[in-house]
């Protein structure tokens, strides 16, 4: 079974995020693999090998030139990624966005497509749906568990009151959680391999979908930023053995108690 | 108001609509002069229910025979658009189902959408705001171009307000052939019983985190929100750990909840939690880091151990039972 995984090169989490002076999230530092995507790519793995071997490609795209976050999907033991890098995609919406993965994962022959249920930077999370129906494809989102029962796939999706069984015929897309499975670490062998791995680039050209990406395909835009109204921190102790009678005193004082 | 049109996609839930359907048909009216609802299943049954709040047409989709909602919802809005001309904006609740149904609905009418919208404005033509880096910064938006434009909305971003309107006039709209995109069907649905009070809706929501330290603690965390007549929630991190169900998590993913008193236990508050708890009126926070980011929005914040502080606190809630 040949499986794509749409990952997503981002801004380490960790650092202060911040805008760039067109309002975009500025992605001008390093850019790692989100941590979300590491979970589809080892689902990938596995039902790769489960059903007894096939290509797992890695498709992204991104503004700048970066593929270090790639170059760890395939540590991780996918076969080859494909990585839309051009300065034109900055400012790009989430249709863009899919469209220009659509656009790449044509090219690819696939029974699968997996992807995160939203990026950890941007968190629309339309992304996936949006690229399922330009595939035309079926899509089941919020996986909790996904198996693949000759050409039907199973999956239980998460609901506001527990999770459903859903089913549908491949070739379809499904958005996993996080923890719907546990990524694997790179071992040196596999970074090792992962150098000589194929890794192509691609231009907006290459697909034909220029004026359609970036601001200019964006039918979008930012009027404003302001500083929201702060939350302003109240009292704060160090436990001294009385930090359970000041959250009781608390709750007496707003009247829970 | 300068809106002519929204159409609100309400989903049914028990005879009724979701919440945060009637949040969104609350606030629809007072930016549009006419309001429409597009629902599915329960239809008919449901023209008294919009009407009341304030939408003039119901758009019945219809029985969707276990279909996954997003591609039967979003055929029927794409073909009422070329039927009786598209509104100024679709606005749809944040929730599994709605979120689908807005990408489903984009890309097959080649119209943006926005989303995490908690407050929307009119200013020639819809304004939405957004909370980004946290919270710290709200951005407003429009769209450009031909409409609708599509907008999702996150649940208790506006107060539910009945408007005391006639019923609704009922008006098929059947999806049509959904082709191959429409294939995905619910087998089966397994609901996650709780006891006490929904966690949308109690007046006092206890969390857990990882620093609780092992999945054991967590009934601490019950026992203190049963005490508290409460209901017990969790960060992400203990809901992808397996710890405790994912119909706990509040946040970003999760659910989004304003009680009177949120208490934050052995939780950092990283920005995917605390998107989805800090309209609570009071927060209280009990975490060993005193530089965790939940300190900065606590009202009462506690540096100290979870599992010296929590047994205590049941202990002085028992003697006050």
């Amino acid at each position: 079974m040949n499986i794509v995984v749409c990952a997503k090169q981002i801004p380490d989490p960790a650092a202060p995020q911040s805008f760039d002076s067109s309002n975009n999230l500025d992605r001008s530092g390093k850019l790692i693999l989100d941590e979300a995507d590491t979970y589809g790519v080892e689902m990938a793995l596995q039902l790769a090998d489960q059903s007894g071997g096939g290509e797992v490609t890695v498709v992204s795209m991104g503004s700048g030139a970066d593929v270090a976050g790639l170059r760890n999907a395939l540590a991780m033991g996918a076969t080859k990624a494909v990585i839309v890098s051009d300065e034109s995609l900055r400012g790009t919406d989430a249709l863009g966005t899919a469209k220009v993965l659509a656009a790449v994962i044509r090219r690819e022959s696939f029974d699968l497509v997996l992807a995160a249920t939203e990026s950890s930077d941007g968190y629309t999370g339309t992304v996936p749906v949006q690229l399922a129906e330009l595939l035309g494809l079926p899509s089941i989102t919020f996986a909790k568990a996904v198996s693949v029962d000759g050409t039907t796939l199973k999956v239980s999706r998460q609901t506001e009151a527990g999770y459903d069984d859903v089913s549908a015929p491949l070739p379809a897309l499904v958005t996993v959680t996080a923890g719907v499975v546990e990524p694997r670490y790179a071992s040196f062998k596999g970074i090792m391999a992962a150098k000589s791995k194929p890794l192509e680039v691609l231009s907006v050209a290459d697909l034909g979908l220029e004026g359609q990406v970036g601001p200019a395909g964006a039918r979008e835009v930012v009027v404003d930023v302001e500083k929201a109204e702060a939350r302003q921190a109240g009292e704060k102790y160090v436990d001294d053995g009385d930090g359970a009678d000041k959250v009781v005193a608390f709750l007496e004082s707003v009247k829970v108690l | 108001m300068t809106l002519s049109t929204l159409w609100v996609v309400a989903e049914p839930a028990n005879g009724s609509f979701t919440t945060t359907s009637l949040e969104l048909l609350s606030e629809a009216r007072t930016l549009a002069s006419s309001v429409a609802v597009v629902t599915w299943g329960e239809g008919a049954a449901l023209a008294a229910l919009a009407g009341e709040y304030g939408a003039t047409t119901l758009y019945d989709v219809g029985n969707l025979n276990g279909a996954l909602p997003a591609v039967p919802v979003a055929a029927a809005i794409a073909s009422l658009v070329g039927g009786v001309g598209a509104p100024d904006a679709v606005l749809i609740p944040a929730s599994y189902d709605g979120r689908d149904i807005a990408g489903r609905l984009s890309a097959r009418l080649d119209r943006p959408v926005l989303t995490n919208v908690t407050g929307l404005s009119e200013n020639s033509g819809l304004v939405t705001e957004h909370p980004v880096f946290g919270g710290t910064l709200t951005v407003k938006a429009k769209f450009t171009g031909e409409g609708p434009g599509i907008v999702v909305v996150r649940a208790k971003s506006f107060a539910v307000d009945s408007a005391g309107g006639a019923p609704a006039q009922v008006v098929a709209a059947p999806p049509g052939d959904t082709g191959a995109s429409g294939t995905a069907m619910i087998t089966a649905s397994h609901v996650e019983e709780r006891s006490g009070p929904k966690l949308e809706e109690a007046a006092v929501v206890v969390s857990g985190g990882r620093g609780l330290g092992e999945a054991s603690k967590y009934a601490m965390i019950e026992e203190i929100a049963h005490l508290l007549h409460g209901a017990p929630g969790a960060s992400r991190a203990i809901v992808d750990a397996g710890w405790v169900p994912y119909s706990h998590q509040v946040g970003q993913t999760g659910k989004t909840v304003k009680p009177t008193v949120y208490i934050a236990c052995g939780i950092s508050g990283a920005t995917q939690h605390m998107v989805g708890m800090k309209g609570s009126k009071n927060i209280v926070a009990i975490n060993k880091d005193a530089d965790a980011p939940i300190f900065q929005i606590a009202d009462l914040g506690i540096v100290g151990d979870v599992n010296t502080v929590l047994p205590a606190l049941i202990d002085a809630l028992k003697a006050r039972a």
